[in-house]
């Protein structure tokens, strides 16, 4: 299944990563960086480990600012912010880390609840009952009251897509959702994004999970060096006789994966 | 005077004792946790402040700051409100052994919690800011509220170094136990008898104060969140 049919061909673009540059302990990690996302849209992001996948992410989200570079959502640059401005933008970007994140002291509810609560300003009574009905989309209205060490890691997973989602984010960005998770647990968070990118959720995902980018995503990227070596259709970069690079690396996750 | 009247002399210094110590620790509390997070999320010249503070109070003998703030600190405040306000104060031993140990505790506490802080996985805090927090706000709503959980066995800790420290506090001539114990061993030359029963006051307290934190960990321990 393709995602072509829910991408609508007049839809304007919701994030425009501009020339992303970022040196880390004399490393340069990100290289000029550019990438669009359009609304509706779901890309992956795939390549070697040390290729600048996740510290592009939190570029994109300013948890650490680019040296150069900008990032503009719906046409707003992240850039010319403020330090107050750029806390709200972040609020339009949800973001769901490889390990989790979750807050530990908080039960799941809580988890979803807290920022409705404290960034938001919503009332006690409509924070909940929007967290219950996050955690019912996520399929884990009966593990609400549950704090995070009581939960599988597949199960934290959704709990943390629920927390991002009840902030109403315009994209979300998905760190290798699927890394920390025992092989029988990654099926069930691939299902709840799968279920997101149908609703029209733009997203952006760093994964190792070629199968699932194949059949679920718009276009691949890859991504070698801090720099976007090659962008296409997954059908078209994962072809039996492609000679991408992208192939060439598909081919040698599949053989540690055992697959 | 017998036995048993002088007993129950030194007993009643088990409140000024009580209070000092809860006193300190408050103050501690106060001045300890702020400090814990300027050192970790301040701008650097703040951050090293605090470190010369720690390194200070760490580093000097609560007798020595004892003498400091009763002397010291006491007659330059005075001064400068006498002379800008006119204002005249009345600082007792009991307040300055208050101060003295607070200060002092505030260094120690501030290391409980920054250790606290630290050991947190420092993606809730990256968490936190990616929802829309500000930093303060997921200091005080995330980090915090774990922080202090997880201080709690150190705090404790803190406690009974307190109640021991607070001994000293005699030199001043607050009428706290060890004053009233010294006075009163000088007076009637019963010295090994009321240093005992000194030790055993401390004891109880230090015994009833320890167990009574260890109710609050339990009480507000959660799955996951620390060794437990």
């Amino acid at each position: 299944m393709t995602l072509d049919k829910l991408v609508d061909p007049d839809s304007q673009t919701l994030l425009e990563v501009r020339e992303l540059s970022k040196t880390l302990g004399g490393k340069k990690i990100l290289d000029k960086v550019s990438l669009t996302l359009d609304k509706g849209e779901f890309k992956v992001l795939i390549g070697p480990s040390g290729s600048g996948k996740s510290t592009l992410l939190q570029c994109i989200h300013f948890l650490i600012p680019p040296d150069t570079g900008d990032v503009l959502l719906d046409g707003k640059s992240a850039r010319e912010m403020s330090h107050r401005d750029i806390t709200l933008f972040r609020r339009e970007i949800g973001m769901i880390f490889q390990d989790f994140n979750l807050f530990d002291h908080l039960t799941a509810k809580d988890n979803v609840a807290i920022a409705l609560r404290r960034v938001k300003g919503m009332k006690k009574k409509d924070a909940y009952d929007r967290a219950l009905s996050e955690l019912t989309r996520v399929g884990l209205l009966d593990k609400a009251d549950l704090f995070p060490a009581e939960l599988s890691g597949g199960q934290k997973q959704r709990v943390s897509i629920a927390r991002a989602l009840a902030m109403d984010p315009k994209i979300m960005l998905l760190d290798e959702p699927t890394s920390a998770l025992d092989p029988e647990l990654i099926g069930e968070v691939l299902n709840v994004i799968q279920g997101l990118s149908e609703s029209g959720m733009t997203m952006l995902m760093v994964t190792h999970q070629l199968g699932f980018a194949r059949h679920f995503t718009n276009e691949m990227l890859f991504m070698e060096d801090g720099r976007i070596t090659e962008r296409g259709a997954p059908e078209e970069l994962l072809a039996i006789d492609s000679t991408f690079r992208t192939k060439e690396f598909s081919l040698k996750l599949s053989k540690i994966q055992g697959h | 005077m017998d036995f048993l009247t002088t007993a129950i002399f030194i007993l009643k210094g088990t409140g000024y004792t009580v209070a000092l110590v809860i006193g300190a620790l408050a103050l501690g509390f106060l001045i300890g946790l702020p400090l814990a997070c300027l050192r970790l999320y301040g701008p650097p010249i703040v951050s090293r402040l605090v470190a010369v503070y720690v390194w200070f109070f760490r580093g000097v003998p609560i007798l020595v700051l004892l003498f400091l703030v009763y002397f010291g600190f006491y007659s330059v405040i005075e001064k400068f409100l006498l002379n800008r306000f006119d204002w005249r104060i009345s600082f007792s031993p009991f307040s300055a052994s208050l101060v003295a140990l607070g200060l002092a505790s505030a260094a120690y506490q501030s290391q409980i919690f920054r250790g606290a802080i630290q050991s947190l996985h420092l993606g809730q805090f990256k968490a936190a800011l990616a929802l829309g927090f500000s930093k303060t706000r997921a200091i005080f709503h995330i980090i915090i509220p774990q922080a202090l959980r997880l201080s709690l066995p150190a705090w404790s800790n803190e406690y009974s170094i307190l109640l021991k420290d607070s001994a000293i506090a005699y030199v001043l001539g607050t009428m706290e136990i060890m004053s009233r114990t010294k006075a009163m061993a000088a007076f009637t030359y019963k010295h090994i008898s009321f240093y005992v029963l000194a030790g055993v006051i401390y004891y109880i307290l230090t015994f009833l104060g320890v167990r009574l934190l260890r109710y609050c960990e339990k009480r507000t321990h959660i799955p996951g969140l620390g060794t437990e």
